[in-house]
Order: C-alpha cells, then structure tokens, then sequence
C-alpha cells in the first residue's frame, strides 16, 4: 500500500503518522511537503494532526484554501482513501469534503488524554478490521475537538452509518459525542482522536492499528 | 537623522538602566570616553544580572561541571551529554518568572519558546519539554488567575509546536504570593558530530538573520528580570513578549533542515536582550569583531531606532555566521518555511561590535568589555544559622492528616495540569506525567531518556546546603526509581535579592550542598540559569533552585512504573526511616510550621540504597518502584494504590511513633513491589549489602491499611481526594474551568 | 477602503467562550448581562475605490475563508 503524508506548515502529527504506516503496511509513506502539488500517485492519503498555519483564524481554515488541498479533493472525489486525524479532520471539514464542523472544546481546556469509544460502523474501509461496536481506547489531544452539525445532517450521518466512532463519554462538547465520520461514499474519514499514537503497547496500547489494517486489507 | 543618540545621557538616565555610578565609570573607562544612548543601552542589558551573572558567577564557577559523558558543559546554549550510540542529549532549564506574574499566558509561553531555541540551535531536535512551576498560596486572589494562565501559556505553545510536555512540579507556598516562579526545561536528541556552537569565526563571513521580523516588545526585558519587583510594575504590561509558536516550528524545521548541510559556522538564539546579546556572545567566543547594518534587521513596525533594534525581544529569531557563499542555499530553505532571512552583518577583525544606521555609525564598543569588563561581585553573606533536630507532634486524627495531604494542593494529582499539554506528540512517550520521571525513547531505539526536575524549598529554607543536597539528589533518585542512569543536571536558581546577606547565604549555602551531591553521585550540572531578586515589596520568596536531571536506560522494556500492578504482590521498602518530621510537609501543611532541621541527605547512603535498586530495575526483578519524598511512606503508598487501582495492607514495626514512621521524610528510601518469591530474594540481597529493608505487606482489596487498621481508608476516598482537589480547586476561575 | 468584518457564531450553536465570559462577569458582580457572544474581528484595507465591487469581493472572501458558514454569521462595513 503507497501511501502520502501531507505536510502543512505547522503540521507536527506527520512523523507519527509516517512511523505507524511504516511499522503497519510495511512501506515508507512518501511525505509530501504542501507545495508539492503534484505529487505521484498514493493508495491511500494522510492529513495528520498539529497546528497548520498555527490554528490561526480557524483550525484547518487557511490549509484547506491551500492548492495542494485542491489536489487531494480531486483524488478523494475519485475515490482514493483519504483519512485526516485532528487538525487533519478539521481541513477536511473545512474543506466541505466532510460535513459539520469542529469548535473550541465545551471545557475551553485542551485536553490530551486516552478515551474510551465505540467503533459504531465496522462496515467502512476503515474499520472493518474491529467488531462492530467494540470499544476501544485511543488518545486525543485537541483544544477544537467539539463537533457541531445541524439536526439534519447529524440524523443523516447516523442514519447513513456515516459515524465511525462515538465518545462513551462526553470529553468536548460534541454532539452525539460523535469521534469521528465518513463522507457518503465512505473513502474519506475524519476523526479527533489519534490512532497513530496507539500502534504498540510501549505507547499504552495496539487499538490504533486495526485502523490502518482495515484500509490494508481493503486494498490488497 | 534622528537615531536616538541625541538623547542626552544624564545620571537618571544611567539609573533608570538599571547600572550604578561605579559601573558606569566602568563603562567611560573601558571606552575611554562616554557612551551615547544606544551604546548605553547596549551596556546596561549586557551588564544586568541576566546576562552578566554578575552576583552569582563567583558562587558557580565552584559547581562541578565536568565528567567523561559531558560533552559540553555551561557557558554554550545549552549542556550536551553523550548518551552512547553516537547520540548526544542537550538540555537546559531557564525561568520566565517575571513575565510570568505580569502577563502569565505570554510570559509562560515565551519562555517555554526560549528555552527550546536554546537546545535546537545546538543542532537538537527538542523531544521533551518539563517545567517546575510556584505559585502563592491556593488561597491568594491571583493564584488562579496565575495558574490557568501560567498552564495555558506552557500547553498554548509546547502543543503548537509539537514537543510533547512530559513532566514537571507544580507547587504552592506563600512566599511566591507576589513572585511565581515559571522555569521551563526542554531536552532535545542530536548525534554528537552534528553539534552547534556560537563562536563566531572568519573575517568577511556573512552575519545572517533569520525567523521573526523585530518589533518593539520586550524592551528593556533582560533589565526587568533583574531588578525587584514593585507593585507597579504592573503596570509595565507592554514590555512583555508575545509569543508565535508557529513560527517557532517552521524556526525548528527551517535550522534543522540548514544544519543537515555544512553551512553553518556558528549559531545563536536571540533569547533575552536579543540581538545585542547573541552578537556580543558569538563574537566574544569567537574573539572577532561584528558589523551590522541595521537597516537591513528584517522590522515589524515602522520608524524603530538602533537602541530599540538592539535590545527588542521580539520571539522566534536566530543568527547564524555562514560560510562565505552559502547564502543562497541557505535563504531557500528559509523561503520555502516562509520565514524571514537577512544579511545584516559581516565579521570583522576589529575586535568591536560596530552599529551602523542610516549610513553613520551609531554604536561602536569593545567586546570584551562588554563580556569581560561586566562587574563581578563577591556579594557579602551570613549563613543561615542551623537548626536544631525536633520532635514533631502527631496529628489528632491520623486518618484525617493523610487523607488532608493526599486531598491537599502539594500532593494531589496534577491531572488538571498535564491533560492540558500534549505529552505524548513525537509518539516516543512511555512514560506519562505523573510518575517518578518521565521517560522518552531515543526516536528508532528501545533506549530511553529519563528526566525529572525538582527541589524542596522548605528544606532550603531550612538549611540551604542540606537543600541543595536533597534538590539534586531528588532528581538522582527519581531517575534511579524508573530505572534509569542519572547522567547530568541543568538548574534554575531561583533567589531574593543577592543584595541582602542572609539571602546571598541562602544562595551559597544551596550552591555548596548542590556542589557535594553532583560530585557523590557523578551528576555534574551541564547548564543552567540564574533568577535572582525574585522578591515583591521586600519580601523573598523560599530560595528555590530547581533541578532538572537527565538520566539514560538501555532497554526501556524494563522500565519501573509507581502503579502497584494486581493484587498479590509484596511490597518492600529500601533504606531506613528516621525521626526526620522536620520542615516536612506534614509539619508545614497539617501543623502549620516549618521548624527544626530538614531530614538530612547521605549521599553515601543516596547512592548505595539508589544503585541497589537499579540493579533490580535493570535485573527485570522489580517492574513497580516509588521513591519516599514530601508526605513520606504513606504518601508513597497512596500514590502507588491509586495509580494501580488496588488497595494494600502493611504492617510497620520499630521504635518510632506511627506518624513519624508514615510521615517522616527521610532521604534515599524506595518502595518496590513485586512477586512473594523475588520480594524474599530482594530482602536477603539488601541484608547482605547492609542496606536496611523491610517487607511491608501485600497488594489487594480496595484499602489502604496499616498495622491491621490502625489507619484504614477506602481507596474510593483516596482517589476522589487525590483527583478531586485541583479541578475542584480550579472550578472557582471564571474563564478557565 | 476599509472593511470591518465582524464574524459570529450563528444563533443555535453553543459559543462555550461566550458562555465562559457571561458567566465570569456575572462572578464578578455585572449582573446586568444576560447574554455574551465571542466572535472575530477583522480589518482589511483594500485597493478598491468602488463600493459596490468592493462590498461582492469582501462577501466572497467572507465566504470562501474569513467565516466557516457552517457554524458563523458575518457581517461587512464600508468606509
């Protein structure tokens, strides 16, 4: 599996995100610096966490408008897997190839610790590694981490089996304590919590890893 | 043209930066005629306590700085320790304490900004961050508003940047009331043949400077943290620094990227008094001259005057000397990070550092009299007197002093804190905050750095040179606890005013007991910082030097953790325990007092009992160990049930009260736990070795209990004491709950 | 020209800062406030002479970066 790590300015999650796909596909993902806009062609896109262009205006706003972002929309509405953790889910968000938006935390605090969800779609690329609606501990580590949609894009989202991950507690105000989503098609997921820092059990635990095993399997 | 330098110098003029008539004589002297306004300048940040240490060189010139893993030990950016493998770690601690208690968000920030600057541009790539942090009493009105901001500040940026916050203590007392203390440590990884110096060499050679464009912030910074704090300095809000952490990382990225290639000769941050002070030092070690031209200083705002170039303090800016030719190369890499990247300079053979603004020459001094002349006092002191050892009474409801304590602001969770910073961004984190020391792998190794930072301001108080023993040793015995090799310290040496002799004994006194215990336990201090004349309206805060140590374990797999893992495990304490309640905490916090002396350190016995139990860590015998500090054996043992969510049941016997034995803070103890059978080897091991050991009790159930009951609480209490504390605490502050 | 661009959460969403604010004055013994919003404020000074086509390429920016539609209201100001 060829897989692509975009990195913003201010992108700090792109190392971890390149360790765990390396100790888990077995290949070094190709690290794609934003102004790379025409990079080779991957299996599978990562937009890892951090602070692109420091969060200023809004988490993910500016990187969104970047041109490499044009070029991961047009691959993503082709179809290649595209997974954005963090300040990854918040680009996708921004860019609209998620729905909804992520706010300040109802707390106002960051808030870096392990938590406890529920893989409530095992269905997805993602996630079909895990049973559905097993729990599984992974940590976040966000201060807009809230997840906001309308009543109806929410029903949808449920209804559709769009939300991958649910909180078991509320830890930021989201609604529906929702984690983490997929858009309709199902190839793009977003999610806060971080599951490349939960690849081996130095770290804390292995839950992480059958998130990248599922989009493995998927494509071969 | 309108410089600055018609501005008359005046004897207020002098005054007001902050140098005395015999200084300023000095300064005539060494130039051999009087010094215009920016010139004055210049001088007056060179010659503060900041940058010159003038009243405290004397004192560290007597502090062991050398051992065959120091690589490079204090006088550089930071201290550089061989860590095998062709691996260096480079570490430094650094107060922000000032800018702190004015502005704590941004003066928290900046200095966690600064102090990483000073570890990457020795060519590192910065790993860990850790902080020890003082505030006023838990009831003072400004101690929330401190705590949240001060917090906010050190995640606000650590977080951005994306080095994981590993560590720290936080405590309250109320000698910090008008005077936190904000120290902030960061330790990076570089290979021991890509290190970064700041001599300066080859005449001709580009002076390059790169990162944030310079504004008008933190003029006269360097000034202010040298001189006592009034209550109106409050009002000198606008000095403070705003810090950019974005910045900062593409700053990161940006050198380390440059340093992969050979283009650099010398680097150096621009850390308090800014460009005049990484100038002055790189030329000063290098013994060459520097021309700038200020016109060329990359500038935020518009109209600004050499003095205010020369001493802004504005963040995130580096200058570097390149190799004659590079400089293309080099500004590419600054491009594509978006950052600013300036010829200003070039090095010159004069010997001085020489300004030059709209085409004059606007400031022109000798180096070494910058350096060199800086005044040095051998400040006057008195020892603080002895005290004599006491009895300290017991509580009068035990269960409720050890519930208070554990429940109480010095020994509860420090949960609300560190959930706040990310620790575990880099991925290398394998041992959270909350435990004895924090520890994070060598990135592709299964080797491990160790750190720790502490001090016991009550005991220096006490007795400064038993404290300054037990600072260090703390560190030592914190590493030694999660098992590792405690290599080498930086410090932060937090005082009152030098001006006054029984604080300049305080500082002599910590100075001489951290001297004995680096040299005991082969723990030389490889960098650190000085704060001094932390004191508001005349009074001092508890003389404070903290210590931040760093330790090295080959196989991290074998690394001890303070959770009791299960029931059925025995657990075994290392070392003997003494009538030594004074200046304890529980003396302090339940009795309100702190008299008699301070439990005494034997570094003889530190080391022995610290070995013995390494040997066990490393033998893959013990995988559970706490080291005893404030709050004693029963402290521990609370710690060590509520962090492995299972009760104990212990059984002390001897000749002591039972709330000295519990309480007593007697020094290089240990508490292990392991299986019945390896306990029983453990205990014949420690009585052949002469150190004294008992076995307490075993793991299980849901209590925590002494001798049958005497003292019996549920573990549920414990915790919800334990946790609840600091949220419930912080529950008061309005914009931060 | 100037524009002056306020940018505000959209009624309904939950503005947790605002919150925050409404609840430390009233500690603070302003009991008179009996809501508080957080927004963003933002000053741009512009080329354009011409109001009309400046007010259609502010709204754009508005609406391409300056506010996330999904979540904020913007209002714009000439001058």
């Amino acid at each position: 599996m060829k897989s692509a790590v975009i990195v913003f300015p201010g992108s700090n999650c792109d190392r971890d995100m390149a360790v765990a796909l390396e100790k888990i596909t077995g290949q070094k993902p190709l690290m794609v610096w934003h102004q790379e806009y025409d990079f080779d062609k991957v299996d599978f896109i990562a937009l890892p966490g951090g602070f692109s262009y420091g969060d200023y205006l809004r988490c993910g706003a500016m990187s969104a408008r970047s041109h490499i972002m044009k070029e991961v929309i047009k691959r993503a509405e082709a179809g290649v897997p595209t997974f954005g953790v963090c300040n990854g889910f918040q680009i996708l968000t921004e860019t609209g190839l998620l729905p909804g938006a992520l706010m300040r935390n109802a707390g106002l605090h960051f808030v870096c610790k392990d938590v406890k969800m529920t893989v409530e779609n095992a269905d997805t690329m993602f996630t079909s590694a895990y049973a559905a609606g097993e729990e599984i501990t992974i940590p976040v580590a966000h201060h807009d981490g809230n997840y906001f949609a309308d009543t109806e894009t929410l029903d949808r989202l449920e209804g559709e089996g769009q939300v991958a991950f649910k909180y078991n507690e509320d830890i930021n105000g989201a609604q529906r304590r929702i984690a983490g989503i997929t858009n309709a098609k199902g190839n793009v997921l977003g999610m806060m919590p971080h599951p490349e820092r939960m690849i081996e059990p130095a770290l804390g635990g292995s839950d992480g890893r059958k998130l990248f095993e599922s989009v493995m399997n998927r494509l071969g | 043209m309108n410089n600055g330098n018609e501005i008359k110098i005046t004897p207020e003029l002098v005054k007001e930066h902050g140098l005395n008539e015999e200084e300023y004589a000095r300064i005539v002297s060494a130039m051999g005629r009087e010094p215009n306004y920016t010139e004055l300048g210049i001088y007056s940040v060179m010659w503060s306590e900041h940058c010159s240490y003038k009243s405290s060189r004397f004192h560290l010139k007597k502090l062991p700085t050398k051992a065959p893993w120091v690589i490079q030990g204090p006088g550089e950016n930071a201290g550089v320790i061989d860590i095998g493998d062709g691996q260096a770690a480079i570490f430094k601690m650094e107060s922000h304490n000032h800018p702190s208690y004015i502005e704590p968000y941004q003066g928290a920030a900046t200095g966690v900004g600064g102090i990483l600057r000073d570890v990457f541009t020795m060519g590192a790539r910065p790993v860990a961050n850790m902080n020890a942090l003082r505030f006023g009493e838990p009831d003072h009105p400004k101690t929330r508003h401190l705590l949240a901001g001060v917090v906010e500040g050190i995640g606000g940026y650590g977080n951005c940047v994306g080095v994981p916050t590993v560590g720290g203590e936080t405590n309250f007392d109320e000698s910090y009331n008008g005077n936190i203390l904000v120290n902030a440590m960061t330790v990076g990884l570089a290979d021991t043949d890509k290190i970064f110096y700041c001599a300066a060499a080859g005449v001709g050679n580009p002076v390059v400077y790169v990162g944030s464009k310079t504004g008008r912030d933190g003029i006269h910074g360097a000034t202010m943290a040298s001189a006592e704090f009034t209550e109106d300095s409050e009002e000198k809000r606008p000095t403070v620094q705003v810090g950019d952490p974005f910045t900062e990382k593409l700053l990161i990225e940006a050198c380390l990227e440059l340093m992969a290639t050979d283009a650099i000769i010398a680097i150096q941050d621009m850390g308090a008094a800014g460009l005049t002070s990484s100038s002055v030092e790189m030329a000063s070690k290098g013994g060459v001259g520097f021309e700038l031209d200020l016109d060329q200083v990359p500038q935020r705002e518009a109209n600004m005057l050499p003095y205010e170039m020369m001493l802004s303090e504005s963040q995130e800016r580096m200058l570097m000397v390149l190799k004659p030719g590079r400089e293309d190369m080099a500004k590419k890499i600054f491009e594509k990070w978006e950052l600013d990247f300036a010829v200003i300079g070039h090095i010159t053979d004069t010997g001085n550092l020489t300004l030059k603004f709209g085409g004059e020459v606007v400031g022109d001094m000798p180096i070494n009299s910058l350096v060199e002349d800086a005044p040095e006092y051998e400040r006057p002191y008195v020892p603080t007197p002895k005290r004599d050892a006491v009895d300290v009474d017991a509580p009068a409801d035990l269960g409720k002093a050890v519930m208070d304590l554990i429940g109480g602001p010095n020994l509860c969770s420090r949960r609300w804190i560190w959930e706040q910073y990310d620790h575990m961004v880099m991925g290398d984190t394998i041992q959270r905050p909350g435990g004895d020391a924090a520890v994070v792998r060598v990135h592709g190794t299964e080797k491990a750095l160790a750190i720790s930072t502490d001090v016991t301001p009550r005991y220096c108080y006490a007795d400064p040179v038993e404290g300054g023993r037990q600072a260090v040793a703390e560190t030592w015995r914190n590493i030694t606890a999660v098992g590792a090799t405690p290599l080498a310290i930086t410090n932060c040496l937090n005082f009152g005013n030098p001006e006054r002799k029984d604080i300049m004994g305080q500082f002599v006194g910590c100075l001489e007991g951290m001297g004995e215990a680096c040299r005991a336990l082969d723990y030389p201090i490889v960098s650190g910082n000085v704060s001094l004349y932390n004191e508001t309206n005349g009074s001092g805060i508890l003389p404070t030097p903290a210590i931040g140590g760093v330790g090295v374990m080959a196989d991290s797999n074998k690394m001890a953790t303070i959770a009791l893992k299960g029931a059925g495990q025995t657990v075994v304490l290392i070392g003997e325990t003494k009538n030594e309640l004074g200046a304890s905490l529980y003396q302090k916090q339940i009795l309100g007092k702190n008299e008699g002396c301070p439990p005494h350190v034997d570094l003889d016995i530190e080391r022995r009992n610290g070995d013995f139990v390494r040997a066990l860590i490393e033998n893959g015998q013990v995988s559970t160990c706490h080291d005893l500090s404030d709050g004693g054996l029963i402290a521990a043992l609370a710690d060590m049930a509520i962090a492995g969510r299972v009760g104990v049941s212990v059984n002390v016997e001897g000749d002591l009260p039972l709330h000295v034995v519990l309480l007593s803070e007697t020094q290089a103890r240990y508490l292990v736990a392991t299986d019945a059978e390896t306990a029983e080897t453990i205990r014949k091991e420690a009585k052949d070795a002469g150190i004294p050991v008992a076995v307490l009790g075993e793991t299980g159930g849901d209590r925590l209990t002494v001798n049958g009951g005497v003292l019996d609480l549920a573990l549920s209490d414990l915790t919800a004491a334990h946790e609840g504390w600091m949220p419930n605490y912080m529950a008061k502050e309005p914009l931060s709950a | 020209m100037k524009a002056r661009i306020h940018v505000t959460l959209k009624n309904g969403v939950l503005d947790p800062q605002g919150k925050a604010i409404e609840h430390a004055l009233g500690n603070m013994g302003f009991d008179g406030v009996e809501a508080a919003r957080q927004g963003k404020y933002i000053e741009l000074d512009l080329k354009s002479t011409d109001r009309a086509s400046a007010e259609k390429e502010v709204d754009e920016m508005c609406r391409k970066l300056l506010a996330n539609t999904v979540i904020e209201n913007y209002s714009i100001e000439l001058e």
